[in-house]
């Protein structure tokens, strides 16, 4: 099946600075891919050229379709969740659902009730009456009932609580996901996401510097716990990074030999906020 | 399931008319109203007044001698006060019009991109031409209409109580009320619509073009880019390159970019003073003959190539603009 997205030498550029340098990836079906960087990397400018929000110079193709000349077809395969609080402060829940169920030619209204009903929320409530929790269970209902082949999330889950961002994750994984449809997402979560997702890129000074599928960052990446006596040896392997924890040394390996490290000490996969510490080192400096 | 362009369109307008309920719908209603609480705090004033100095002028029958004795010449007169009646209710109500319009011009493409509510209605699959559309529309058909059909109602109202006030002084309503041409000036009102559809267009233009563009404060930039440029050139003297009088810039530019979204102004300054209002005997000023020779006028035209070369931009900004 060919690529949801393509972008081959993505630039953009602000007065001031470059958000995004000469990016090029694919996005392949089926996935769930976080894109993962500090701020001002450049990620929600990646995800806005990706929805035909903002003009860049390159090569762009999402679904078959030019983001800057096509987008409101694009936008019927698309969905976005931009965090918590976009959805207009003064409309109804009754309303919005209307709405939408009257303009999107996607739209399950059936679906949407569904999911609202195990929900507190009610036809009459306004989105200004509601928490911020609530808002995106309304959002993420709506979106869920679309039946998008694209799901872009920017910090979908910022300013939640734990309840709210873990059932997020989960309803999206149960009742929306499936081998037909992609989902892009930024997160400074990490921890949230790291057990759904597929494929991760690190973004940073825009441009892309990690771009693999989680299998080969498991593969590449490795964590290896070593005693103090042969912290030297360790360190001569040329280490990504390294932390003190209890005495001990950990140190993280990108593309080292299994085999030998497995001999320094305990060698475990990575959790990608160390990888992500580990890559991005000196960013703020 | 398919959309149909003119399905999205309906929600589109219906969806201006939640946001705005208020402006659109409850500012008609209000005002109406206390067109009429006026009136009949007014008519009892009177009556008390009247009480109090031993003025009845409907116990001698003398009111009905004189409708009695009117010819029709007369009657006509009558029928144009009460029509004139029915207008009045309307006047409150286009000052109250021309404000709606104009604020919500300003905030039309402005303010979802203040809030950032701009990123959930991009996230649906709806051309940025038809987003401006839609609030074309809203701007200058649903609040007008909204406004007229509040109007009628409120000069009907009003022809009732005036009626009713005189039937307690023993004159026979109704024999008036059929001197009145509610229907023509209902038709006279509606058929307004369009024209002001016309006239609005360049205002309406500019503004919501500032609704787009600006990155703060549209209302400043709406009104202060105008009249800055105006002082420059009154300043400078520059209309005298073209030959044209400082006054032509102020006229031309400032007050028709800005004002012509207040109905009627089309028709008060719209032509260079050719054409007169008919003073025919009894003559309706606001007939749809009589108005309607505004299409002949160039300052209309070329208002409405202005107004849609401004929408252009408008929609253009609409397409790139972003929440930052």
């Amino acid at each position: 099946m060919s690529a949801v997205i393509t972008a081959s030498g993505l630039t953009k550029r602000y007065k001031s600075a470059l958000a995004l340098d000469n990016v090029s990836f694919q996005i392949a079906p089926g996935r769930i891919v976080g894109l993962i960087g500090p701020n001002g990397a450049g990620k929600t400018t990646a995800l806005k050229a990706i929805l035909g929000l903002t003009d860049f110079t390159g090569d762009l193709n999402v679904l078959g379709f030019d983001p800057r000349k096509q987008r409101g077809k694009l936008m019927g395969d698309v969905c976005f969740i931009a965090d918590v609080a976009v959805l207009p402060r003064w409309i109804r829940v009754h309303e919005v659902v209307d709405f939408v169920a009257n303009v999107h030619p996607r739209f399950d209204r059936a679906k949407c009730e569904a999911f609202l009903a195990r929900t507190k929320l009610t036809p009459n409530q306004r989105v200004r009456q509601m928490s911020k929790g609530m808002i995106v269970q309304l959002h993420l209902a709506l979106v869920m009932a679309i039946d998008a082949k694209l799901l872009i999330l920017d910090e979908p889950t910022l300013g939640l609580d734990i309840l709210y961002r873990k059932q997020f994750y989960q309803h999206l994984l149960e009742d929306y996901f499936d081998e037909n449809k992609t989902i892009i997402v930024t997160t400074h979560q990490v921890e949230e996401v790291e057990h759904i997702l597929t494929d991760l890129m690190f973004i940073r000074d825009g441009k892309i510097v990690l771009d693999a599928d989680m299998d080969a960052v498991g593969d590449r990446f490795i964590e290896v716990m070593v005693g103090a006596d042969k912290a030297d040896t360790a360190r001569a392997l040329k280490p990504l990074d390294e932390r003190q924890v209890f005495g001990k040394s950990i140190f993280l390996f990108d593309g080292a030999n299994r085999a030998a490290l497995e001999q320094l000490g305990e060698t475990r996969r990575p959790s990608i906020s160390d990888l992500f510490v580990a890559t991005m080192k000196g960013t703020y400096a | 399931m398919k959309t149909s362009a003119w399905k999205t369109m309906y929600w589109l307008v219906k969806r201006e008319f939640w946001e705005h309920r208020g402006g659109f719908f409850w500012a008609p209603i209000i005002t109406g109203g206390v067109f009429l609480l006026l009136n009949i705090m007014g008519i009892i004033a009177a009556e008390v007044i009247g009480a109090q100095h031993g003025i009845n002028f409907g116990a001698s029958g003398g009111l009905r001698h004189v409708i009695a004795e009117m010819d029709t010449g007369d009657l006509s007169k009558v029928g144009f006060a009460l029509d004139m009646a029915m207008y009045s209710a309307m006047g409150l109500l286009i000052v109250v019009l021309g404000f709606v319009v104009f604020f919500y011009c300003l905030s039309a493409l402005y303010d979802d991109r203040r809030d950032r509510s701009i990123l959930f209605w991009k996230s649906l699959p709806i051309s940025d031409t038809s987003t401006v559309l839609s609030k074309i529309i809203s701007a200058t058909m649903l609040a007008p209409i909204v406004a007229v059909v509040t109007g009628i109602i409120v000069g009907m109202l009003q022809l009732l109580i005036l009626a009713v006030t005189l039937s307690f002084h023993g004159v026979n309503v109704w024999q008036l009320l059929v001197l009145a041409h509610p229907f023509r000036v209902m038709a006279n009102l509606i058929g307004y619509i369009p024209l002001y559809v016309l006239w609005a267009l360049p205002s309406v233009g500019w503004l919501l073009l500032c609704s787009a563009w600006a990155r703060n404060k549209p209302f400043l930039w709406a009104v202060a880019l105008p009249v800055a440029t105006g002082l420059l050139v009154s300043w400078f003297g520059i209309m005298g390159l073209f030959d044209l009088p400082t006054i032509w810039f102020w006229k031309n530019i400032v007050q028709r970019g800005l004002f012509s979204v207040f109905p009627g102004t089309g028709s008060v300054f719209g032509h260079q003073g050719d054409i007169a209002v008919t003073g025919n005997q009894g003559m309706d000023f606001m007939d749809l003959g009589n108005t309607y020779q505004l299409l002949a006028s160039a300052n209309l035209w070329i208002g409405v190539a202005v107004g849609l070369g401004l929408l252009a931009g408008a929609i253009w900004f609409r397409r790139w603009r972003d929440d930052s």
